[in-house]
């Protein structure tokens, strides 16, 4: 306790990262045909900070495992998962005891849809996770009041929700707490335009509110209008962290797919490249971009390394 | 009670009547395609004579060959409705006296049996789901395993030696001590007489809804709400107060009511092994020696104890489940 | 054993358990006279070297009686399990594909037959049939069916309504087609392991209508009978006649029952991680 709290004074002085995930991989074991077994690597490589007061989304394809990245953060993932890498909190190593004390309070996830909520239990008591104190109570009241939900929404089943509620609720899930770092994942999954960028913006205001917040996405177009980091994810690695103000210009931006994906968006006309990413079990060596790259050579099967690059980072060995 | 609950309740009412008619015409059916000629099998004893002329005659004229199958059934339908459920032809006694007395001996050992099983089963089942794969886990799984491949007969010959033989602390058979009289059987007595039958069911009455509750729990432990309590720092205990229990219970209640068809199909063989004069043991002694009458009402009383507990399941089902009760789902 | 991955070691176990069956089997065969011979120089013998599991009061060698119960119990929980799957892939199919009325009519037929407790309804088929041999085989063969029956008409209702099967009938495949290429491959493996799992439920059955009195005759050495004899002499201490008949009955439900596990581990594609 006395160590963590050192840690902790050190590291709010330096403004050093709130959360600081290295070389993350997560693998699963599974049975290829007959008796005969694998090891399926979904992510290999994945490095991401976030900063208090900062919201960085990791954007992805959907289906590429992102959402492992915030199970792998709570240490909620399936038994049978493998996890490498490292993951830092405020300076010193999550481990398995320090994030079973933190999450639920200092460090908070808000899931994807209200499948994640108890299908049993009144809204009012999940949110509050069963507290009965008057503190807990009259918050909930001032975060119903904050976003415009009604009193009697407390004492609904979650079936009986209706759609545009939804995202409300499950951010009162993590307002209800005192978090210091906050995780989405996929917060806008099928949501009109409209209903997606209030949800995204519910979550700039968490990190306004001084909160590191990550996004898991997999909107480019939504993460730049709120975020002020982006991640790029492909295939199982992160590839690219550029700013917003990256994304201005194309010269800005270092990964030929970061490229591509910009070109895609719709204000720079829709243009989209040829291929799919690879599945996990058709990986190229090397660089997994490079059956699609133009600029692709020999080396590119080798190792690429992430690297610095303007204030970034990329995982390329040509990007200028 | 909402208009909702009361339809449905409605509707199951009327399936579960149906479905009384349904087995009592079949239980009729496969009495008639019998061979054995119930009058014939019963006539040579020597009792026989205790009964009245016209008892003799109303068998015949139930039973006997002259009358049409449909008419017979009707005739004992009718009866059965307006309370008269005919003779017992190995009792000699009205159908309805000896049920009486039987089904409370029944009765007794099953809700007894029942609960116990239940309640041990239940939580076994939750305490093995929520430490999947480690060895708590395998024990409860081992349990369940052996014993629902034990006959229940040869669980209670096992308990009878053990208990009744070898240690000498528990009685061999029958619901009350031979030779006294009913009225001067204690409550004490019954119990006495009752621990052993009562232990069989129950051991053998937990394996099914230990299995059934282990397998939903593992499901709430692998849910998306489960995995966000988690994300939310619960765990252990509260994580079961919070979201196990309820989600858990519901499909247990189901089951359990729906088990009651078990208990009563096992306590046929332990009131055979312990002589313990209960429906059972009265089946039992029907079907050998084809008494028709009793037969049938012991069929259709169990059928009606059995439908009644799916029944009961349904409708807890109803009120405990919000998106049953307020019309959402399902 | 340590080396192999999960599925490896169910297949081990799979065969083992399949040869210790066979080899009971096989041994009932050769026992049928040894289990008739009675001898009283060695009546009521407590196990021995010579007579592991004993004798009875008649001087028989329980070993060879219990060999002699159990395979005959095999062969009827086979007979009785290939008849009720039989009947639940035809009637859970009828109910899921007919239409309506033929659904409501094999639904309401299960709900009945699960209404009545499985034994008083294994009573009733065996007065039925007169109370010999063949009223226990049909009356086992011939009520084991529902609770499968109704898990392949859930298997078969939700496949039908699922998208994938929908698609591929709008692209005009044939109904062969689709059941050969889509639906097999899901129903297989719960059928096959209803079909194993329908084998220990049989057995117990009939070791229980047998030793309630109905069925075979008591020369024959059925493991209800046998059981149902020794109650008499257990009071005067000769457990051995109730001990190893029984546990023996026990061991192989218990191989069914691990064997339809195992074929569930197999066939099942949720376990492709485990």
């Amino acid at each position: 306790m006395r160590k963590e709290n050192q840690a902790d004074i050190v590291n709010t002085s330096e403004e050093g990262p709130i959360l600081k995930i290295e070389h993350l991989n997560i693998s699963f074991r599974q049975y290829e045909s007959g008796t005969h077994q694998t090891q399926l690597d979904v992510i290999r490589d994945l490095d991401v900070e976030v900063r208090a007061g900062e919201m960085v989304a990791v954007v992805g394809s959907s289906g590429s495992g992102k959402s492992l990245l915030a199970h792998a953060v709570l240490g909620i993932l399936p038994y049978n998962a493998v996890q490498g890498g490292r993951i830092f909190y405020r300076g010193s190593e999550l481990t398995r005891e320090r994030i079973e004390r933190l999450r639920g309070n200092e460090i908070v996830m808000v899931p994807q849809s209200l499948s994640y909520l108890d299908p049993l239990v009144k809204i009012g008591k999940q949110i509050k996770r069963g507290r009965k104190d008057k503190k807990t109570a009259d918050k909930l009241r001032g975060i119903f009041k904050r976003y415009d939900l009604n009193e009697e929404v407390e004492e609904l089943y979650p079936f009986e929700l209706s759609g545009g509620m939804n995202r409300r609720i499950l951010i009162s899930t993590a307002l209800i707490e005192e978090p210091r770092l906050v995780i989405a994942d996929e917060p806008t999954p099928g949501l009109d335009l409209r209903v997606a960028k209030r949800a995204m913006g519910h979550f700039r205001e968490l990190a306004d509110m001084g909160a590191g917040v990550l996004v898991i996405t997999h909107d480019l177009e939504l993460a730049l209008e709120t975020a002020d980091r982006v991640v790029v994810f492909y295939a199982g690695c992160t590839i690219e962290e550029a700013y917003r103000s990256d994304f201005e210009k194309e010269e800005n931006l270092r990964h030929p797919y970061t490229k591509a994906l910009w070109r895609a968006l719709p204000q720079h006309g829709f243009q989209f490249i040829e291929g799919t990413q690879p599945y996990v079990k058709e990986m190229p060596e090397g660089c997994p971009f490079s059956p699609r790259c133009d600029m692709c050579t020999p080396q590119c099967k080798g190792e690429v390394p992430y690297r610095e690059m303007r204030k970034g980072r990329v995982r390329c060995l040509y990007a200028k | 009670m909402n208009q909702h609950l009361g339809k449905r309740i409605g509707n199951k009412m009327i399936r579960m009547i149906l479905l009384v008619i349904a087995s009592s015409i079949l239980t009729f059916m496969l009495m008639k395609a019998s061979p054995i000629d119930p009058l014939q099998a019963n006539v040579g004893q020597a009792a026989l004579g205790s009964m009245s002329q016209e008892q003799i005659e109303k068998l015949n004229e139930y039973w006997g060959v002259g009358t049409s199958p449909v008419k017979q059934y009707l005739n004992w339908a009718f009866d059965f409705v307006r309370g008269d459920m005919g003779t017992s032809l190995l009792y000699r006694q009205p159908v309805s006296e000896v049920i009486a007395v039987k089904l409370m001996n029944s009765l007794f050992l099953m809700v007894i049996a029942w609960g116990l099983s239940g309640v041990l089963g239940f939580f076994l089942g939750v305490l093995s789901g929520m430490n999947r794969g480690r060895w708590i886990d395998r024990l409860v799984k081992g349990y369940c395993l052996l014993i629902s491949s034990t006959p229940a007969f040869w669980l209670a010959l096992l308990l009878l030696m053990i208990f009744g033989v070898w240690l000498k602390v528990l009685p061999i058979g029958l619901s009350v001590p031979i030779g006294v009289e009913a009225a001067g059987v204690t409550l004490q007595d019954r119990l006495y007489h009752a621990i052993l039958p009562a232990l069989t069911l129950s051991i053998t009455g937990v394996s099914n809804i230990a299995l059934h509750t282990r397998e939903k729990m593992i499901g709430i432990m692998d849910s998306d709400f489960v995995l966000f309590a988690k994300a939310r720092g619960e765990k252990g205990w509260i994580l079961f107060r919070n979201h196990g229990f309820r989600n858990a219970l519901l499909p247990a209640l189901t089951l359990h009511f729906a088990a009651i068809s078990e208990i009563f199909g096992g306590s046929i063989l332990v009131e055979q092994v312990f002589s313990y004069p209960g429906l059972g043991q009265a089946a039992v002694s029907a079907g050998l020696g084809s008494d028709m009458p009793l037969l049938m009402a012991i069929a259709i009383l169990s059928a009606l104890i059995v439908f009644g507990g799916n029944m009961i399941a349904d409708i807890l089902y109803g009120i405990v489940d919000p998106r049953i009760r307020k019309g959402g789902a399902g | 054993m340590r080396d192999k991955n999960l599925r490896q070691r169910v297949l081990i176990g799979l065969i083992v358990g399949a040869a210790i069956l066979l080899a009971i089997c096989v041994g009932g065969l050769f026992c049928a006279e040894a289990a008739k011979t009675s001898d009283f120089t060695r009546k009521n013998l407590p196990p021995c070297l010579t007579y592991p599991f004993g004798t009875d009061w008649l001087g028989r060698d329980m070993l060879a009686r219990t060999l002699r119960g159990i395979s005959l119990s095999i062969l009827l929980g086979i007979f009785a399990a290939a008849v009720s799957a039989c009947i639940a892939l035809l009637l859970g199919i009828a109910a899921a594909t007919l239409g309506r009325t033929a659904d409501a009519v094999i639904t309401f037929v299960i709900d009945l037959l699960l209404g009545i407790p499985h034994i008083l309804l294994l009573i009733l088929i065996s007065v039925a049939l007169g109370k010999g041999f063949a009223g226990v085989a049909w009356g086992v063969a011939l009520t084991h069916w529902p609770s499968l029956a109704r898990l392949i008409r859930a298997e078969v209702m939700q496949l039908k309504e699922s998208p994938y099967i929908q698609i591929a009938r709008k692209l005009g495949k044939t109904n062969w087609y689709v059941a050969r290429k889509h639906m097999l491959p899901h129903l297989l493996p719960q059928f096959l392991t209803g079909l194993v799992l329908l084998f220990p439920h049989a057995i117990l059955h009939e070791a229980s209508v047998t030793f309630l009195g109905f069925g075979l005759s008591s020369e024959q050495p059925a493991i209800g009978i046998i059981l149902s004899e020794s109650m008499k002499y257990l009071v005067t201490g000769k457990w051995w006649l109730a001990l190893f008949p029984g546990a023996a009955l026990v061991m192989v439900v218990v191989l069914f029952y691990a064997a339809g596990e195992n074929v569930r581990k197999l066939t099942d594609p949720a376990s492709v991680h485990e």
